[in-house]
């Protein structure tokens, strides 16, 4: 403390704080990493941007994929690490994929032990689903609202484990001490009061970045902040060119566009037509999943139904490839009125009795959602949808069995780290990523704080950090930053989108570094309290890091796999899958990006992927 | 501002596809006083009430406080009082209001102003960390899990579809207008008693709490916390009265209680 109390302004102007553990972020990946860090003793603070209970987790729809073989007893733990490998394009780290698929099931157990309750089968077991790249039905899930059920369920048993909860309250940038974290530094959104949070180790899980992009299902909050935070620490990113377009958003009306639409309504049975009525996903099916894809519409139908015979409808490919399906068929002009293509729920009342109230009953917050923004009844009408920017792949880099970061004392998990998905993750992923390497986060952040020493924060530090974000006050006729931030939406929309060119990005490059400029002449009006101008000026920052991670790394992989699709490389390249890539920030403060030869396979793992060709 | 804004994402990003103007009166100000100030906002097909507020805010009043998340009716944060009525400003369509007439949008009147349409909901969060936590059975089986039928889970899945928008709070006249914050829970927390209550595998008991503590003999079933809840879950009938019973059985009458010695207590 006595090292704060030179500077002029503190510590009035901050509210401090200390714990052992600080976590970034609550949604599953945060709430589960805390209740993990306080049950191994060691106190701790979670620190949300929004109220607890209303990140981004709460918006998964279709479910959580855990390998429990409830519904399909050939299930297990090799077949989900080779359908997550394969569905990644092997660029996955496989050590991670294995204790994914191996640690999924137990998690989704321990949930039921904190008072989830997820849908059910016949015999009282939790139900799972079909999903896209998942060769059995393998998601747990509750109707089309489980990410609601997860973060409900952690939220409601994290506040009785000891930690405490900062709500609505934004980090700003990471502090470090002699190379290693000390803390975090942030602003309260209703008093706009700075505060300074000391800790010997810091988890980042902030979600993702698909505020970046024009048309996208994520919230305000998806600004990039943990991999901004990460970067500008000296951490790796890696895999940034892999981002997950899904490819059902809806498309109209406009107000709604990017509003996400459940892969889950395809898995019920739900089929993708183009203007013409004809069900294109038939039309190309990739090389590597010839051998688990129906031939015709009845074989579909009947995996859907539960055959174990038949194979999957190619509408449950993956999102990568079901997305370029969608935009090639609009491209061609056979999309619907409003740019997308159509969605047929509907459908099945050909082949079941009551369709209209089974389809309510598994999807009945697309039921609600269509009929209240759209006007559009799913039980009788086809939906109009279209690919909308969904998950980021890529992320902070990070060791496979700790989820320590290349900074000491930095940890991450959840969408904000690399290595689980690779080049393109499947549905239902995401959700037992969170509470795998949550968990896994959590426990190693709190060893890491039991073994080292708290480091003081540097004062300097704090006062350049907070002077910085407070520049935009003394210019009350400056750049608009919803202007900007629309700017760069819709750049990153039009060139580094679901297509991508050498020259497109190259423009989007001149583009950010205009944007860069235009952003430190930013200007706010009105003062502290609760001001959103002010608050997206400060996501500008993180949003430009990710954007421009994002388009370097595109530029640098020139072929085509998984999420990034490139015209001007539009195979797939040998040599590009031995490597990942790394974006770094170098010493004169200029973005690097670099090559960093793939997690090598261990033999067993090889051998499950040979055996499950 | 220094240049022509364009309107951010998540509005319409043609303003041409405006096909009428609506007036807005917005309520400004903070705990210590405000006014309401008028707007006019470019209205194209589609467009809900938050979409208004955000062209409001890119265009004409960048410090406008909102709170928001999704978007799509599935967090529960955008929580407001349109004309007067609780409602979500994610899922209220333009075109469901009165046409012509101006719209008023005020925050939620039941909880502590923070500044403009925000609320501080803090008090709920208080109130849910007071209630008993889930205590579950032992597992039924070795790996830690349990059976349940999916007709047993049914009741506690619609009370589990809530989003904590917290608008049932804001229409309680027990809280609304005679401010019993200090003895009453509210409809929303009456309602996650009730799912731990009815949850199969829970074995606290509450009942007392809900006499004792949580205030249920405030709520007079007036259903408005039904009315105004978007998740349309049946809050008064199906969370509410069956926890009521309870309380009398437990407490008022002595024959359930005689034979309620000689049974689990979970039904």
């Amino acid at each position: 403390m006595d090292r704060l109390e030179n500077p002029v302004s503190f510590p009035d102007r901050f509210i401090v704080h200390e714990h052992d553990v600080i976590v970034v972020g609550a949604g599953g990946a945060g709430l589960r990493a805390a209740i993990e860090a306080s049950g191994a003793g060691v106190t701790v603070g979670v620190i949300c941007k929004s109220l607890l209970g209303k990140a981004h987790t709460v918006m998964a729809e279709g479910g959580m994929a855990a390998a429990m073989g409830h519904v399909d007893d050939r299930d297990n733990w090799e077949v989900h690490f080779a359908d997550t490998m394969r569905g990644g394009q092997y660029l996955n780290n496989p050590i991670m994929a294995e204790h994914h698929a191996k640690e999924s099931p137990q998690r989704v157990r321990e949930l039921e032990g904190w008072g989830a309750v997820f849908d059910r089968t016949k015999d009282g077991k939790i139900l799972q689903r079909n999903f896209g790249g998942h060769r059995y039905p393998r998601l747990a899930h509750v109707g089309d609202r489980t990410g609601l059920e997860l973060i409900r369920t952690l939220q409601d048993h994290g506040i009785h484990q000891g930690m405490e909860v900062f709500m609505e309250m934004t980090v700003v940038s990471l502090l470090k001490t002699s190379g290693r974290i000390s803390g975090v530094i942030g602003y309260d959104r209703e008093r706009g009061r700075m505060h300074v949070w000391k800790a010997k180790a810091v988890i980042l899980a902030t979600g993702g970045i698909g505020k970046a992009f024009r048309i996208t299902s994520n919230s305000w909050e998806g600004t990039g902040d943990g991999h901004s935070l990460a970067y500008h620490a000296g951490a790796e990113l890696m895999d940034m060119e892999f981002v997950q377009f899904h490819p059902t958003g809806m498309v109209w009306p406009p107000s709604v566009r990017g509003i996400l639409v459940t892969e889950g309504v395809r898995g019920e049975g739900g089929v993708l037509r183009n203007s013409e009525g004809k069900r294109f996903m038939f039309d190309e099916v990739p090389e590597a999943y010839r051998n688990q894809v129906a031939t015709s519409e009845e074989e579909g139908w009947r995996y859907v139904c539960g055959d174990k015979e038949a194979n999957r409808p190619p509408e449950l490919l993956t999102r990568d490839h079901v997305a370029r399906c969608i935009n090639r068929e609009i491209k061609a002009g056979r999309g619907s009125p409003h740019g997308g293509v159509y969605l047929d729920i509907a459908w099945i009342k050909e082949k079941i009795p009551d369709a209209s109230g089974h389809i309510k009953r598994k999807l009945p917050s697309m039921y609600h959602q269509f009929k209240q923004l759209a006007g559009v009844d799913i039980t009788q009408e086809r939906m109009e949808v279209g690919p909308t920017t969904h998950y980021v792949m890529g992320g902070v880099a990070v060791d496979g069995t700790t989820q320590q970061s290349c900074v000491p004392g930095l940890f991450a998990a959840g969408e904000v780290t690399a290595g689980l998905h690779g080049a393109n993750r499947l549905g239902g992923n995401s959700l037992s990523d969170l509470i795998v390497f949550g968990k896994l986060a959590g426990e190693h952040a709190a060893k890491f704080a039991k073994a080292n020493k708290a480091v003081e924060v540097d004062a300097a530090e704090v006062n350049a950090t907070t002077a910085e974000i407070e520049k935009a006050f003394d210019r009350p006729n400056g750049e608009n930053p919803f202007a900007i931030q629309s700017d760069l939406q819709n750049a990153m929309q039009d060139l580094v989108g679901i297509v991508r060119t050498h020259n497109e990005m190259e423009l989007a490059l001149t583009k950010i570094s205009e944007f860069k400029r235009r952003y430190h002449k930013v200007g706010i009006t009105g003062h502290r309290e609760y001001n959103p101008g002010w608050h997206t000026a400060i996501d500008l920052h993180c949003m430009l890091t990710v954007s421009e991670s994002i388009t370097r790394c595109a530029m640098e992989r020139k072929e085509s796999r998984g999420a990034q699709f490139r015209e001007d490389f539009p195979q797939k390249s040998a040599e590009c899958g031995t490597f990942n890539l790394l974006t770094k920030k170098s010493a004169d403060g200029s973005m690097q990006v670099v090559r960093r030869p793939i997690v090598p396979m261990p033999a067993h793992l090889q051998a499950i992927i040979d055996r499950m060709k | 501002m220094s240049q022509q804004p364009s309107p951010i994402v998540n509005a319409p990003s043609e303003a041409t596809d405006a096909t009428h103007t609506v007036q807005f009166r917005i309520w400004r100000g903070n705990a210590s006083g405000g006014a309401f100030q008028n707007y006019s906002v470019a209205v194209s097909e589609g467009m809900v009430v938050l979409d208004c507020v955000h062209r409001i805010q890119a265009e004409q009043a960048p410090d406008l406080a909102v709170r928001w998340n999704c978007k799509a009716g599935k967090c529960g944060s955008c929580s407001a009082e349109i004309n007067g009525k609780p409602c979500l400003m994610c899922m209220t369509r333009m075109e469901t209001l009165p046409p012509g007439e101006t719209v008023t949008l005020e925050p939620m009147q039941t909880f502590p102003l923070v500044r403009d349409l925000v609320a501080d909901v803090s008090w709920n969060y208080r109130v849910k960390k007071n209630i008993k936590p889930f205590k579950p059975r032992k597992p039924d089986h070795a790996d830690g899990s349990w059976t349940m039928m999916q007709e047993d889970v049914d009741r506690v899945q619609e009370f589990r579809k809530c989003i904590e928008c917290f608008l049932c709070q804001d229409v309680c006249h027990v809280l609304r207008d005679h401010h019993k914050h200090d003895e009453f829970i509210g409809p929303r927390f009456l309602m996650y008693t009730a799912a731990l209550e009815m949850h199969p595998l829970d074995i606290e008991d509450r009942v007392s709490d809900l006499k004792n503590k949580d205030g249920i003999g405030y709520c007079n079933i007036t259903k408005c916390c039904t009315k105004v809840c978007p998740e349309h879950i049946g809050i008064t009938d199906n969370a509410i009265i069956p926890m009521k019973e309870r309380v009398v059985d437990e407490f008022y009458d002595p024959v359930t209680r005689l034979f309620r010695m000689f049974k689990s207590k979970k039904v």
